[in-house]
């Protein structure tokens, strides 16, 4: 099933971010990732919804219903610009060292803490580049990894 | 000139009063003190319930009974928690309800201080939406827009959480003014070209029915409703919420279809080639199996919600907007088409004639609800309103009781809550002091809030109560009768205890009971009478009695279990 993105403009008051996951679970509808973060526009929020459903009309049409939401704009994929931030802590040791820091640094992250035996990598990026980092990493131990959620705009105007 | 200074609690009542209300129902407590202060010198009426809930489903019986906005008012913690049945029942029915209740002083908030609760986290699915104040100079505000919330849209419930600090913050009354709110713009007006493709679909149709529930009622849409149908010649349902939007006893009104309706609205969706819906929502009381509802049907379907159009089942023309402007929409369409229904109306009423509603009370035997309802009808005033439980009884209600205008029939359709009928009825009666107000209630229902019996004579409500007593959950029974065996498991609550007629005379209401068929007449003759205090009647029934016809849940429509026999059809 493919993915949709619904882009969540909301009032940024006290509460909202519950209410909004509320009536996900409560209408029992599966999301993959959910970033809320601020926008240009002062008292507003944004959340970047993902989710598989086949239909998002009745998800979209529940949040509406939200006196805190103000617009949900589903996000056409072929128009659509993602991202999404990575922070991924992995083993090394003398051997592996070279190898982990070339192979992060060839996929596009930046190292920006090495110790002896471990090394932190960031990495911002579309959501496939961030899992190809993951399973290139995995391999040499990932300690703990943490992915910001999927935020995501439309190319046109 | 700087006007004086009031505290939050004086704010809420100045807010109340300036939003012209004029009866509240509530329980006060520890956070919630200092608002009860005030109230004592204001001319609002507060009605002194005996539990929370109690004073949740007044406040539901006053707004369902008026159409306006119920207010109900708690303390934190258990007063709050206390009213989350009444806010999702309200939620459900789509009831115009305020409640304001107080919470532990700010700072103590997130302390699990006494009597505290997260009443706005508890209340976020119960609710059209809540409030936490932070300063008492929002109160009037709030309050304001809570109201707007509530009544204007899809009404509902709206709840305000006020800390303890915060009544008693002094700060300076400034008039509430609506301003926009930028995610709250209910849609009234129905698009023009939905309304034309909708009068397209009604003049291809040669068997239309209109499919109409609570939306007509809360739109006050009625009489437009009565043109549209009679002046298209167009059959009617009503669904619980429902009924009494269209008048019973009208040919054009077959009543209400679904798992306990009779078979003729039932059928006569299934038959249908064009299902109008409007303010309705599949609920599946109606639909049963949705896959086999209607299947034979194209759909219209209008409502002011727009989450409630495809949830269940996708129209062929969805219309969002305010009931009464589709109706005028449609009858300006469809203007003096002529549909000719006649072969359609001719099948329906063969169906009725075949298929009546039926009941057996025999001379000698036990009394049967319909017909005591019955009886009961001949003898109260047209304007009646009628308030029940959940249940059997509530199911005989709708079936045999005739309504014949909007807001005379209240209960708890969407949520089923036992122990709604007593204290919704107390507050309809607050709302209309000259009318007959009958809460029609089952034993089992009745023991959940017949405290509030003490409410009604105490704050001289002088409501009739009739307590149909089988001495068991009658639903229950017969569900475990068709579907468990007749192992009747937890469903018994006895005839005997307690004695319906001196628990009402302690609470200072005068208590009657009815047994024989030749008590009926003059029990309720005596029980009309008295109009200085609330009259009980404890009705005996027959435990053994069953409501059909039956559609099982999650069956089809197409097979409406008619009686007893009927039964071996599953």
């Amino acid at each position: 099933m493919s993915e949709r993105i619904l882009s969540v403009l909301v009032e940024d008051k006290p509460g909202v971010l519950a209410r909004v996951a509320s009536t996900i679970s409560r209408r029992g509808f599966n999301i993959n990732s959910l970033a809320v973060g601020p926008t240009n526009i002062e008292g507003r929020s944004k959340m970047t919804i993902v989710t598989e459903l086949e239909s998002v009309e009745q998800v979209k049409k529940q949040l509406n219903k939200l006196i805190n939401v103000i617009k949900i704009v589903e996000l056409d994929p072929d128009n659509t610009i993602e991202s999404e931030v990575l922070l991924l802590k992995v083993s090394i040791n003398k051997d592996t060292q070279t190898s982990v820091i070339e192979k992060a640094s060839l996929s596009g992250a930046k190292s920006v803490d090495v110790g002896q035996d471990y090394a932190v990598f960031e990495m911002t990026g579309s959501s496939k580049d961030l899992d190809k980092l993951e399973n290139l990493l995995k391999p040499f131990g990932i300690i703990e990894m943490i992915r910001g959620g999927r935020i995501a705009i439309q190319t046109k105007l | 000139m700087s006007e004086e200074k009031l505290s939050g609690a004086e704010l809420v009542v100045r807010s109340l009063e300036y939003m012209n209300i004029s009866t509240i129902f509530g329980l006060p407590g520890g956070a919630i003190l200092p608002a009860y202060d005030p109230l004592y010198d204001s001319p609002i009426r507060h009605i002194l319930a005996r539990h929370e809930q109690g004073s949740g489903h007044m406040a539901e019986g006053y707004a369902q009974a008026t159409g306006e906005l119920g207010v109900v008012i708690a303390t934190s913690g258990p007063g709050a928690t206390n009213l989350i049945t009444p806010l999702t029942n309200a939620l459900m029915d789509s009831t115009p309800l305020l409640a304001i209740t107080g919470q532990v002083a700010s700072e103590a908030i997130g302390n699990d201080a006494f009597q505290e609760a997260y009443t706005v986290g508890l209340t976020m699915a119960a609710t059209k939406h809540n409030y936490l104040i932070t300063s008492a100079e929002e109160i009037p505000q709030v309050l304001l827009e809570a109201k707007h919330i509530a009544t204007t849209g899809r009404p509902g419930p709206v709840l305000v959480d006020i800390p303890k600090d915060i009544l008693n913050q002094k700060v300076e009354w400034i008039e509430p003014k609506l301003i926009e709110m930028p995610g709250y713009k209910p849609t009234l007006e129905p698009n023009p070209k939905m309304i034309n493709q909708a009068a397209e679909l009604i003049k291809q149709s040669k068997k239309p029915i209109l499919y109409v529930g609570g939306g007509i009622i809360h739109s006050k849409a009625n009489q437009e409703l009565f043109e549209l149908a009679t002046k298209f010649k167009i059959p009617v349902v009503t669904t619980l919420m429902g009924r009494g939007a269209f008048p019973d006893g009208n040919e054009l009104c077959f009543e209400m279809p679904g798992m306990h309706g009779n078979y003729t609205a039932t059928t006569s969706i299934q038959k249908s080639d064009l299902l109008i819906a409007i303010g309705v929502r599949f609920d599946d009381r109606v639909t049963a199996n949705p896959k086999f509802f209607a299947q034979n049907a194209k759909v219209i379907h209008a409502d002011i919600d727009p989450a409630e159009i495809g949830k269940i089942r996708e129209p062929e023309v969805p219309i969002v907007g305010d009931a009464k402007s589709v109706i005028t929409g449609l009858i300006e369409k469809l203007a003096d088409t002529d549909l000719n229904t006649s072969d359609w109306l001719d099948e329906l009423n063969q169906m009725k004639k075949e298929y009546p509603l039926s009941y057996n009370q025999e001379e000698k035997g036990p009394l049967k609800v319909p017909f005591v309802l019955e009886e009961l009808q001949k003898l109260a005033d047209d304007d009646a309103i009628v308030v029940s439980g959940v249940g059997q009884h509530q199911m005989w209600i709708s079936q045999h009781w005739n309504f014949t205008s909007p807001n005379t029939w209240l209960n708890s359709g969407g949520l089923g809550t036992m122990g709604y009928s007593l204290p919704a009825a107390i507050g309809a009666k607050a709302a209309y002091p000259d009318r007959q107000i009958l809460a029609l209630d089952g034993d089992g229902c009745f023991q959940m809030t017949c405290q509030e019996l003490i409410t009604a004579s105490t704050e001289n409500i002088p409501i009739k109560i009739v307590v149909f007593n089988n001495g068991n959950h009658g639903m229950v029974r017969q569900w475990q009768k068709i579907f468990y065996k007749n192992r009747f498991s937890a469903s018994e609550l006895t005839h005997h205890t307690p004695d319906y007629v001196a628990l009402a005379e302690s609470m200072g209401a005068t208590g009657l009971r009815m047994i024989e068929k030749s008590d009926v007449k003059k029990v309720f003759e005596k029980m009309l009478e008295i109009d200085d205090k609330p009259v009980l009647v404890e009705c005996i029934v027959d435990p053994e009695d069953m409501v059909f016809p039956m559609v099982p849940a999650g069956g089809s429509n197409d097979v409406v279990i008619l009686n007893e026999d009927d039964l071996k059809k599953l």
